[in-house]
């Protein structure tokens, strides 16, 4: 089972914020089997959509050499169900960060409607404790990204475009010449 | 010595953000940990908090002395030593180390620290 909950990155500025879209479709089984008589994405759901755009903005800041994990949800609040052929807006800004983590606000809209606030708190896993721990096969995290759009539409402060990091590009041909 | 407070107003802001806790709860004798609730991460969270709020930086290991906790120099079977908590007193002049030096294990520690200190180390901050 695929595990993403964002479908394409609309905006990327590294350091600073994301946004990004899901589109709630009928085809997803939790979207009628998580509460049977209640058909929508789940919550829990769209904040790891949140989680998703939030971590890579702040995993991109290494270059995604940093393990991030989403630490804490300091809180979420919705307004609304979200519901098949609706289009999740989610926007999510830096507000903070460290070498132990950093903390990203957001705000996910439906139709240009408030639709959810979210507060998330990532953790940079140390060297030093996590040895051996690998998040994502390297190869497989970049096709990830690619597939999410963040090169197509990230930028860096100064408005040059994001390139894909050399470790990812050899993470890559690796896995071409494996398979 | 109470806090000031438009000191006590904006930690209490932030400790009811960070940790989900009623503003009623957050008085100047409750223990982070203890009577909060605090865990590792949501400290973090508390410093961005306390960062943003007051526009100060502060120092990871000011308020969390994790390295002396851990520094073999400082700690014997479990608790810490006589230098050791020269050192926390120290690095720490904000926090009250009286009843903590009584029996200073370690892992009581965590634990010490109150609302009162928190915005004593503020206050030291902005001052």
């Amino acid at each position: 089972m695929r595990w993403f909950w964002v479908d394409r990155f609309t905006e990327f500025v590294s350091g600073e914020r994301a946004k990004g879209i899901k589109a709630v479709s009928l085809s997803e089984e939790v979207v009628d089997e998580y509460a049977p008589g209640r058909t929508c994405l789940p919550a829990s759901l769209i904040i790891e959509g949140m989680a998703q755009l939030g971590g890579l903005l702040v995993g991109q800041l290494s270059d995604f050499t940093d393990r991030i994990v989403l630490a804490k949800i300091t809180s979420a609040e919705f307004q609304m169900d979200a519901y098949p052929g609706d289009v999740l807006h989610f926007e999510v800004v830096l507000q903070n960060q460290d070498g132990i983590g950093a903390m990203v606000n957001g705000t996910t809209t439906i139709d240009g409607k408030p639709h959810g606030t979210i507060n998330l708190m990532f953790a940079r896993l140390e060297d030093e404790r996590f040895t051996d721990v690998e998040l994502f096969e390297p190869a497989e995290f970049c096709r990830m990204i690619r597939l999410m759009r963040l090169f197509e539409v990230g930028v860096n402060p100064d408005g040059t475009p994001i390139k894909v990091p050399e470790h990812m590009i050899e993470a890559e041909k690796r896995w071409f010449v494996k398979n | 010595m109470s806090v000031k407070p438009e000191v006590f107003s904006k930690v209490q802001e932030a400790l009811v953000d960070a940790l989900g806790v009623d503003d009623d709860e957050v008085t100047e004798e409750a223990t982070m940990v203890g009577d909060l609730g605090a865990e590792s991460i949501d400290f973090l969270d508390i410093v961005f908090k306390l960062e943003k709020a007051f526009d100060i930086t502060i120092p990871r290991d000011e308020l969390f002395p994790d390295d002396i906790l851990t520094n073999a120099e400082y700690i014997d079977g479990g608790k810490v030593t006589d230098a050791g908590l020269a050192k926390l007193k120290e690095r720490m002049p904000f926090a009250d180390l009286t009843k903590f030096e009584q029996n200073p294990l370690v892992q009581d520690f965590g634990n010490l620290l109150t609302v009162k200190d928190l915005c004593k180390y503020v206050e030291t901050k902005t001052a």
